[in-house]
């Protein structure tokens, strides 16, 4: 009799559990604790209240609802990689693991697995080269893009030329922080501009040398590739030894306002790139807070959107859920695979007017996906921080980096991947 | 005088500064290791949480209140008061007083006359819950200390001797708030000193420091020594945790400043409160001398482990460290 009773309720489980591998399952490797928690924290939200408003709006995609399985990964990468392990069984669509270690460890496993990874603005530059990194995305820009995008503008700056200028890359000691040396000695060489590198130890609560080292050298301007605690630190020490803090450009891990915030008013005038404009009076803004925030269904407390950080959070959730609407298109089915998604992320195509459909007019530049290219257009815009206004403002429009520059190394990159890995380079 | 000599003196100044502030948190975990041998890793987490109180206390931030939302489906953030900086100290330190309090009541008291390592894995569980705890209560994101403390070189000293070196040289950089943490840091050693030497309860901590049971003997209520001793290092992560989180924001990479006290503590020793203070200056000054003459030659950010490197150099002439008790081992 209990027998009959344990397999009855299994059979009812069973058929329970059926209805739920039909959802479009997205987990988010999130970090709300630790010491990066403050930049992980607004990512998240923007990501996940993205998914929870177009389930509270349109019923999910397609008729199909998202499930959101958050997984805390403290920014450390053995946990990313066991939340990965804990979630890729549930089905799976997209990871985005907002974190360049994890990142690496995750692109042989997802591939082996067949789930895409997305990277946006972070991870392995080379896996823009779609034919050697099937799996893996990292529109609508990279690394290498970003140290172009920013000589790029400081050519603009300057006349168009560099020559006998002095620039100093601080960045974070780490696979991330090392990622734009390459790109900036190869432009370095081309424009004629002397590079200083100075590195900051995990996780750079104490940068007076180098900020000592840049007072004595006083380079033109001072580039920084930098993550948590590294970038307010930093801001603070290039205010105090009163570097002008005009010359003065982050990536875009280090233009968010918390990293600005506690120098307060010395702050005022720091630069940023940004891959997506931050707009907080978008439409879809007042959308989340309709249907999620006033729902009770927020990821958070609500104080962050509109922030650089949430937008980019939202921004990718609805990169995610634009490549679930293609991926439905192309194969016709509304519960796509793994499979499924990455052949909609490779067809991904982001148009100016799907974004204003969308209510987030402009959020990002245009730019397609292919099977060759998978990093996007790679386009900036460097913004700067109004302290009185408490504000970051967008300097310029989209700036474009240089390919003739960029795409020898990813070629060069993605080739030596390749044959270390016994890959052959192809579509699929 | 040429620039770069003088650079070299500016480098030792600022390591001698940085040292100060490596000793601030290192004088706590000697404060609780030589009353009762424990080595509290949560000293670092300590910090943090009294740096987050702080500013939970000054913005009038309600505890709890993600919690108290989520439940109560209320959306209340802030009392809507702000308490003045000294106020707010005061009370912080109360909140590190029961803390210490109930540490004592709720973890070690049970734990008296287990091994050191099972002592230790207790603070490693302590870490962790008052991280936690540190978050529910305040949340994660950066905190703006505002408590007057100055930022910034010092103008006056930089244009009193930018001359010395010609024009190659730009003055002495000297930071201000470095400034005001050292002499913060003096005020306080000599405070603890003093009160080592001349309460009455301070000689009861040094009693029971020397031999926890001979002090028992006498009628030293061990219980009350060390809710003072957990309190004392309670104030001292206060002091640490203003420090640090007026260069960065209040955030939660401040639990990794321990990192930065475990060298200064390997050399220094870790019963002796000169020892710290002398251990951070000379950690300080070698690894920044490190990195300004050698760093450059191999790839920078030398700090970090230039300060382990520097601690075991001095451990394999002095294991007890410069000012620890000599290890006597009779067979």
């Amino acid at each position: 009799m209990k027998l009959k009773t344990l397999a009855a309720m299994a059979l009812a489980g069973t058929l329970a559990a059926g209805p739920a591998l039909a959802e479009l399952v997205i987990p988010d490797l999130s970090y709300r604790t630790g010491p990066y928690a403050a930049g992980g924290t607004p990512v998240s939200d923007g990501y996940q209240d993205y998914f929870n408003m177009l389930n509270a709006r349109d019923g999910g995609v397609g008729g199909e609802m998202f499930r959101i399985l958050e997984c805390e990964t403290g920014y450390n990468t053995e946990k990313g990689v066991e939340c990965y392990e804990s979630t890729k069984g549930e089905g799976a669509l997209i990871y985005q693991p907002l974190s360049t270690g994890i990142t690496y460890q995750l692109i042989p496993k997802v591939t082996a697995d067949g789930i895409p990874l997305h990277t946006m603005g972070y991870g392995r530059t080379s896996a823009a080269n779609g034919e050697v990194f099937n799996w893996v995305f990292n529109y609508p820009a990279n690394y290498w893009d970003a140290a172009s995008v920013m000589v790029n503008y400081l050519l603009d700056e300057n006349g168009g030329s560099l020559d006998g200028k002095n620039i100093a890359l601080v960045y974070h000691n780490s696979a991330y922080g090392k990622e734009p040396i390459r790109t900036l000695e190869n432009l370095s060489a081309q424009y004629g501009f002397e590079l200083t590198q100075l590195a900051v130890d995990h996780p750079g609560q104490e940068q007076k040398s180098q900020w000592l080292q840049i007072r004595r050298e006083r380079p033109d301007y001072v580039l920084m590739w930098g993550w948590g605690v590294m970038n307010q630190v930093a801001v603070q020490e290039a205010a105090n030894i009163g570097f002008p803090m005009e010359n003065f450009i982050g990536n875009w891990w280090a233009g968010a306002e918390h990293d600005v915030i506690p120098a307060g008013d010395a702050a005022n005038g720091y630069k940023s790139l940004n891959m997506n404009r931050i707009d907080a009076s978008l439409p879809v803004f007042d959308d989340i807070r309709t249907l999620v925030h006033d729902a009770g269904n927020a990821a958070g407390d609500g104080s962050n959107i509109g922030t650089v950080l949430y937008t980019r959070g939202m921004y990718a959730a609805m990169l995610a859920a634009e490549a679930v609407a293609t991926a439905q298109g192309i194969h016709g089915v509304a519960a796509i695979t793994p499979a499924m998604m990455r052949d909609g992320m490779e067809a991904l195509d982001i148009t100016a007017a799907r974004m204003e459909e969308l209510g987030m007019a402009n959020i990002g530049p245009e730019f397609a996906v292919s099977c060759q290219d998978h990093g996007g257009s790679g386009l900036g815009i460097v913004q700067q921080w109004d302290a009185s206004a408490g504000a970051w403002v967008a300097l310029t429009d989209y700036i474009a980096p240089d390919d003739a520059v960029t795409l020898p190394l990813i070629m060069e990159d993605s080739a030596a991947f390749a044959a270390e890995n016994n890959i052959e380079a192809g579509c699929m | 005088m040429s620039a770069d000599f003088l650079y070299g003196i500016e480098v030792i100044l600022n390591g001698l500064m940085a040292g100060v502030l490596y000793a601030l948190v290192a004088l706590g975990f000697v404060l609780i290791f030589k009353a009762s041998g424990i080595f509290n890793y949560a000293q670092g987490v300590m910090a943090l949480f009294a740096a987050l109180t702080l500013v939970g206390i000054m913005e009038g931030q309600v505890p709890f209140s993600h919690i108290i939302n989520a439940i109560f489906g209320t959306k209340i953030h802030h009392f809507g008061w702000h308490v003045p900086a000294l106020l707010a100290i005061f009370l912080t330190l109360c909140v590190m007083v029961a803390f210490a309090w109930a540490v004592q009541k709720f973890v070690f008291r049970h734990l008296v006359g287990q091994e050191p390592i099972i002592l230790f894995m207790a603070t490693i569980g302590l870490a962790y819950f008052l991280e936690g705890m540190g978050d529910l209560m305040w949340g994660s994101d950066i905190k703006t200390l505002k408590v007057g403390l100055p930022q910034g070189g010092s103008r006056w000293i930089e244009d009193m001797t930018s001359g010395l070196g010609g024009n190659d040289f730009y003055g002495f950089f000297i930071d201000k708030l470095d400034m005001v943490a050292t002499v913060v840091a003096a005020i306080l050693v000599m405070s603890l000193i003093a009160f080592a030497q001349y309460s009455k309860q301070g000689r009861a901590m040094r009693a029971v420091a020397d031999d926890h049971q001979a002090a028992l003997s006498v009628g030293i209520s061990l219980n009350f020594i060390w809710v003072l001793v957990w309190s004392l290092a309670g104030l001292v992560a206060l002091v640490a945790g203003v420090m640090w989180g007026a260069k960065s924001g209040v955030q939660f990479s401040l639990s990794l400043i321990a990192l930065k006290a475990l060298p200064v503590l390997m050399l220094g020793g870790f019963t002796s409160i000169p020892g710290a203070i002398v251990g951070g200056l000379i950690i300080g000054v070698g690894e920044k001398l490190f990195e300004y003459t050698i760093g450059g030659m191999i790839g920078g950010a030398t700090e970090n482990w230039f300060a382990y490197v520097l601690a075991l150099i001095f451990l394999v002439f002095r294991p007890q460290g410069l000012f620890g008790e000599k290890i006597i081992e009779r067979v």
